[in-house]
């Protein structure tokens, strides 16, 4: 009685920690490990091994094994007549010895008599075969009893479920991954649609064209600059590629205008914002703001501005930054009616409206970029490959920039008493 | 729980001091001992329990791992100054038929 006692205080004291085990952070690899020496030593025996099984594969894998000698096979592969007979066995411990009827026995006969087993677990969880614990002879040298069976049982239900869990994990993990590839698939081809669009906007401007994808790479590159994180720079670029949308509304012949156009043809062409709104408004961007940059590009921070006039704070950011972008373009490329300015004269003319028309810091974050690869220390060469190296290597260029920068004022100057009625 | 292992690494007889509780940690650690010892020509491993109180079904399992190990190479293996606590659950469990157990 007193032995019995004894026992039973061991082998519960081993399901207790059974459970604790299957419950905690540790790796797979350890709770297994961890798991088959409680059942090895709450009851005494000898030798063993725990298996996990794939069904893809049709086979058992051995992940942890104690005694079993270096001979026993890590693959065990039992055929559907095998499969069938695990799964009604349920966690039923199968003697070996009386279960050579079935083929995977038999195939295995001489690797289980070689390691002594005497017993076979089918780890059945929600009706499926999850794994199975092989069990050699108990140190006694007794058969297992109708007690030693439960315990066996009761500590297969919790491996089983612990197997079971890291399937479950391990089959989340590739879902995750499958939607991971699958949203990078989704953000490739809306970059691309992007693309496409600031393509098709430029090409009803026969005069300037590239200039979407021109404004869209500035706009990248000052977001850049400024330090903000990859999502915000790729919002930024996107802005910037679709901040012309609203002129394809507009007719080619206001757009293509040879020669400065009239107030009437001017109040048409001022109308693309508006329509650029609308436009991509419906369409949900994963960056926010698209719409906004669209609508409030020719806003000024002096109030000067269209459609609506706004003064600095109510200027969305990201519209100021692709109304910098698209200005530094327009001075930048040959017109119709006039040529490209020079470089100094840009620099010059950024700098006097940095604060009236443009954001100080945008500027200078331009400025900065520029000179960056001026002087060699941007290794790629981003600004020339748009603006063509003799334009970035014309004489001079570096002084003024860095001039530029040490003039530029940092802050936006609040000054509404300077503004013009 | 500290887990204090020594021996004497003579040719024929180690000794190797089990901790106060034989859990997995410090199992392993005598486990790692005793392989070692065996590996080394070792023929006679005596286990120390003086310093354990308690073995869980753990430190069974990494004993019955040890005595294996042990027979395989030709080598005997001694569990000394076990508690009577211990020397009962060795004989529930079979440990004392293939180790010679001495109380304390």
């Amino acid at each position: 009685m007193a032995e019995s006692k004894h026992k039973l205080i061991h082998t519960f004291g081993a399901l207790a920690e059974l459970g604790h085990e299957v419950a905690n952070k540790n790796s797979f690899q350890e709770t297994i490990k961890t798991s088959l020496h409680l059942v090895l030593g709450s009851l005494g025996i000898m030798r063993g091994g725990v298996a996990r099984y794939s069904p893809f594969h049709h086979e058992f894998n051995m992940v942890a094994i104690r005694g079993l000698g270096e001979d026993f096979p890590l693959s065990l592969s039992p055929c559907y007549e095998d499969e069938r007979q695990f799964l009604a066995n349920g966690l039923e411990p199968m003697e070996i010895s009386h279960a050579k009827v079935l083929p995977f026995f038999q195939v295995y006969d001489n690797s289980f008599e070689r390691a002594k087993l005497e017993l076979m677990v089918p780890l059945v969880i929600r009706d499926e075969t999850v794994g199975a614990i092989f069990l050699g002879q108990k140190a006694t040298g007794e058969s297992y009893s109708s007690y030693d069976r439960e315990i066996i049982c009761s500590m297969g239900r919790h491996i089983g479920v612990a197997i079971a869990q890291r399937n479950l994990l391990a089959e989340l993990e590739r879902r995750a991954e499958e939607n991971r590839k699958l949203y990078d698939e989704m953000r490739t081809t809306y970059k691309d649609t992007v693309k496409a669009f600031a393509a098709a906007i430029d090409r009803k401007d026969k005069y300037t064209e590239g200039h979407s994808v021109r404004v869209g790479k500035y706009c990248e590159l000052i977001a850049s600059e400024l330090g903000w994180e990859i999502e915000e720079v790729e919002g930024a670029a996107v802005a910037g590629y679709l901040h012309d949308v609203g002129k394809l509304t507009v007719e080619r012949r206001i757009i293509n205008a040879p020669y400065r156009i009239n107030a009437k043809e001017s109040a048409e062409l001022n109308k693309h914002p508006g329509v650029g709104y609308e436009i991509l408004m419906p369409i949900h961007h994963p960056y926010t703001d698209v719409p906004l940059a669209a609508k409030y590009h020719h806003e000024r921070l002096d109030g000067r501005g269209y459609p609506d006039g706004l003064y600095d704070r109510e200027i969305p950011y990201i519209a100021k930054v692709v109304n910098l972008a698209d200005s530094f373009d327009a001075m930048t490329t040959d017109r119709p009616y006039k040529r490209r300015r020079p470089a100094a004269e840009v620099f010059d003319d950024l700098q006097r409206n940095s604060g009236k028309q443009f954001a100080p810091e945008l500027v200078s974050a331009l400025f900065r970029g520029l000179l960056r690869e001026v002087s060699g220390e941007a290794k790629e060469k981003r600004f020339r490959r748009l603006l063509g190296r003799e334009y970035m290597e014309a004489e001079g260029i570096a002084p003024i920039l860095q001039s530029a920068l040490s003039n530029t004022p940092t802050i936006t100057p609040i000054n509404l008493m300077s503004l013009d009625n | 729980m500290e887990s204090v292992n020594t021996s004497v690494p003579t040719q024929e007889k180690a000794v190797v001091l089990a901790g106060d509780y034989l859990n997995k940690l410090t199992g392993d650690q005598i486990e790692r001992e005793c392989r070692m010892r065996i590996d080394a020509g070792c023929k006679e491993l005596v286990v120390d329990f003086s310093r354990t109180e308690i073995v869980n079904s753990v430190g069974i399992s990494i004993l019955l791992g040890v005595i294996d190990t042990a027979a395989n190479a030709g080598a005997t293996v001694v569990f000394s100054d076990v508690n009577e606590h211990t020397a009962e659950l060795f004989e529930i469990l079979g440990v004392s038929r293939h180790a010679l157990v001495n109380p304390n």
